[in-house]
């Protein structure tokens, strides 16, 4: 069964002149128990999209079902099945962490005693028990966010819809957010859609990926599909103690391929090309200059830039 | 020695959180290749068929029905929260606030009405009654208007501008609940502020302290009309400024006309005192420190009171509505 069914999904911010279509015909399959990324630049549509999800926006043209049931007809549908997370968090600033978890869990129908337990288990999972009594705006940036994800989390919705959840975030914690995704999908099934500009997020989580650019969907996959899609080419990251000697083949060679950042270096070459030219280097004279090294398949952000994207601000880290 | 790994491998190990590429512990030239996979440790990527239903509190509206190809089950689909819970757990997540940043409010709202009495003490004559229930009366269900219109305008205006009212549309709960919520907590906040004014004012001009208990129901009253109005407004105002200068101007009205007993006002501001909701809350209130008490006349103002409140938190419910469905 899928959780969301999307065809041709449009919408247009403003009118006029100054309008813009930030969803044009979009289709999406997302399938129960999986957890969905959408990834894409700033203004991609990635917003516009997943409030459209969750009948906060009425689109333009096109059809959302949700588990088979119209969510252009029945706006109420989505609240009633998913915890959302959105970007901002004005309703719950002022409110003490345990108290902003508790009332959400009561709006979502949970009893009084329930929503307690609940509130102590999700804080507990994200490791925010120690904050539980103070104002969200009294938190760091990231126990923030993690704050409002707790909210998100509690009260078990079948589906949970979290634009950005880990921005702002520490490793360890999303580590942890991932971890909490991860146990309510493998425990119950839950429907998980994640926005995101981060390709690591989006490589570490995500079972399957769509990749927005100006509204539109430029692809659709697993990962590691879109990835083995675009480019058979691997990507060698070399980072230079310093300047490697030039006369070197090898450094000569991956000199003229290579774009630059300062003393790193990224090359894209063949599996093969790749294996040999980092032997080489790590066996010959240039091994004292290279500090660091990474051999890697294609990213996500590969993948964005070779479908035609154009934007620079996905984040890496 | 150096390994390339394929996409698939690689796509697995960084299913891991923990691996990360090129992490400077792995960095040693010669050590390995970073980003290795690490296989058969990787997160499933699809979930198994036959997935657990979702545990859920609520009541399901919809039976669970397993397909016949795939195994997996419909989520049974929660009923919306019933209102009262949802009104509660709104009005419980408000008052909250008010531990943190409206007590300073509180007083603020307290202070300005009591400023006025303390400067017209100096210019009524005490022993006029009727203005000097109308005085104070007018300042006390000034503290309402302060708090419920004019902070509950300011504060749906700035969640509307901010897209923060998308929390209380996706969960589902009745529009209703939370602006009714929302207002009643805003008028519980003004309750403190009005029993020191008018305490403080009865004692002031030397009014009888016995019929004070009608001070409940006109704060309950002025404070649903105030509230309804100031949140009909913040969710109307197209632009933040808009609300909050739409609710302190709201606020001077009720000052104004509220404060100056009717009989000074000119033909056109008597006009005007008629239209204004907030008056009957005052002229209901300023019953209650004369001698002879006109029971009928108490109640109908503050039916119009009701009345009008409920025509606005009617119209804020629809307001929240379209935010909702735009």
């Amino acid at each position: 069964m899928l959780s969301y069914a999307v065809r041709g999904l449009t919408r247009r911010h403003g009118v006029g002149e100054h309008s813009v279509l930030a969803n044009d015909g979009i289709d999406l399959d997302v399938r129960q128990g999986e957890v969905f990324g959408v990834l894409g630049p700033n203004g991609a549509g990635k917003t516009t999209l997943v409030r459209q999800l969750m009948g906060l926006l009425r689109p333009d043209a096109g059809t959302i079902t949700m588990f088979g049931r119209d969510v252009r007809a029945e706006p109420g549908v989505p609240a009633r099945l998913a915890g959302y997370l959105s970007q901002g968090d004005l309703a719950l600033a002022e409110l003490p962490v345990a108290t902003a978890v508790t009332t959400t869990a009561r709006m979502r129908g949970l009893s009084r005693g329930g929503a307690r337990a609940a509130c102590g288990s999700v804080l507990d999972e994200l490791g925010l028990t120690a904050v539980a009594g103070r104002p969200l705006a009294r938190l760091s940036g990231g126990q923030r966010r993690l704050a409002c994800v707790a909210t998100a989390l509690v009260g078990d919705r079948p589906v949970l819809i979290l634009d950005e959840p880990t921005t702002g975030l520490d490793p360890l914690a999303r580590r942890a957010v991932w971890a909490a995704l991860q146990r309510r999908r493998e425990a119950t099934g839950t429907t998980v859609v994640l926005i995101t500009h981060n390709v690591l997020e989006a490589e570490s989580v995500l079972d399957r990926v769509a990749v927005l650019e100006a509204g539109r969907v430029i692809a659709c996959d697993t990962p590691g599909q879109l990835k083995a899609s675009v480019s058979g080419d691997v990507r060698l990251d070399l980072a230079w103690r310093h300047d490697p000697p030039a006369d070197d083949p090898t450094v000569a060679m991956l000199a003229r391929l290579a774009t630059t950042s300062g003393r790193r270096w990224t090359v894209r070459l063949a599996p093969a090309e790749a294996r040999d030219a980092l032997g080489r280097l790590t066996t010959g004279a240039a091994f004292a200059a290279l500090d660091d090294f990474s051999l890697a398949t294609p990213s996500l952000e590969d993948v964005y830039l070779t479908l035609g994207g154009v934007s620079r601000d996905l984040e890496r880290t | 020695m150096t390994v390339v790994p394929d996409a698939h491998d690689l796509s697995a190990a960084r299913r891991l959180p923990g691996l990360e590429r090129g992490s400077p512990t792995q960095s040693t030239p010669g050590s390995a290749a970073t980003g290795s996979a690490v296989p058969g440790s990787a997160v499933p990527g699809v979930p198994a068929a036959g997935v657990a239903l979702p545990g859920q509190a609520a009541a399901a509206e919809v039976a669970a029905g397993a397909r016949p190809d795939g195994g997996v089950a419909l989520p049974r689909i929660p009923s919306a929260t019933p209102f009262p819970a949802a009104f509660g757990a709104v009005f419980r997540g408000q008052l909250a606030r008010s531990k943190v940043g409206r007590i300073p409010l509180l007083f603020v709202a307290s202070f300005q009405s009591i400023g006025i009495l303390v400067l017209l003490r100096g210019i009524l004559d005490v022993h006029d009654t009727t203005a000097a229930g109308q005085v104070v009366a007018g300042s006390t269900v000034l503290v309402v208007a302060f708090v419920a219109l004019n902070l509950l305008a300011q504060r749906f205006g700035a969640l509307r501008a901010a897209g923060a009212l998308d929390y209380y549309l996706t969960l589902p709960v009745p529009p209703a609940a939370v602006v009714l919520g929302t207002a009643a907590s805003y008028a519980a906040f003004a309750a403190p502020g009005t029993l020191i004014t008018a305490v403080f004012g009865s004692l002031l001009y030397g009014l009888s302290l016995s019929g004070l208990w009608l001070l409940l129901p006109v704060v309950v009253l002025a404070g649903v009309c105030l509230s309804g109005l100031g949140a009909a407004v913040g969710l109307l105002a197209p632009r933040p400024e808009l609300a909050t200068i739409a609710g302190q101007l709201g606020m001077s009205v009720v000052l104004f006309l509220g404060v100056i007993p009717a009989d000074r006002l000119p033909e056109v501001g008597r006009i005007a005192r008629d239209a204004l909701p907030s008056t009957y809350a005052v002229d209901a209130l300023s019953e209650a420190f004369q001698p002879g008490v006109d029971w009928a006349m108490v109640v109908a103002n503050l039916a119009v009171c009701a009345a009008v409140g409920i025509a606005a938190l009617a119209v804020a419910v629809l307001a929240l509505r379209r935010v909702g469905t735009s």
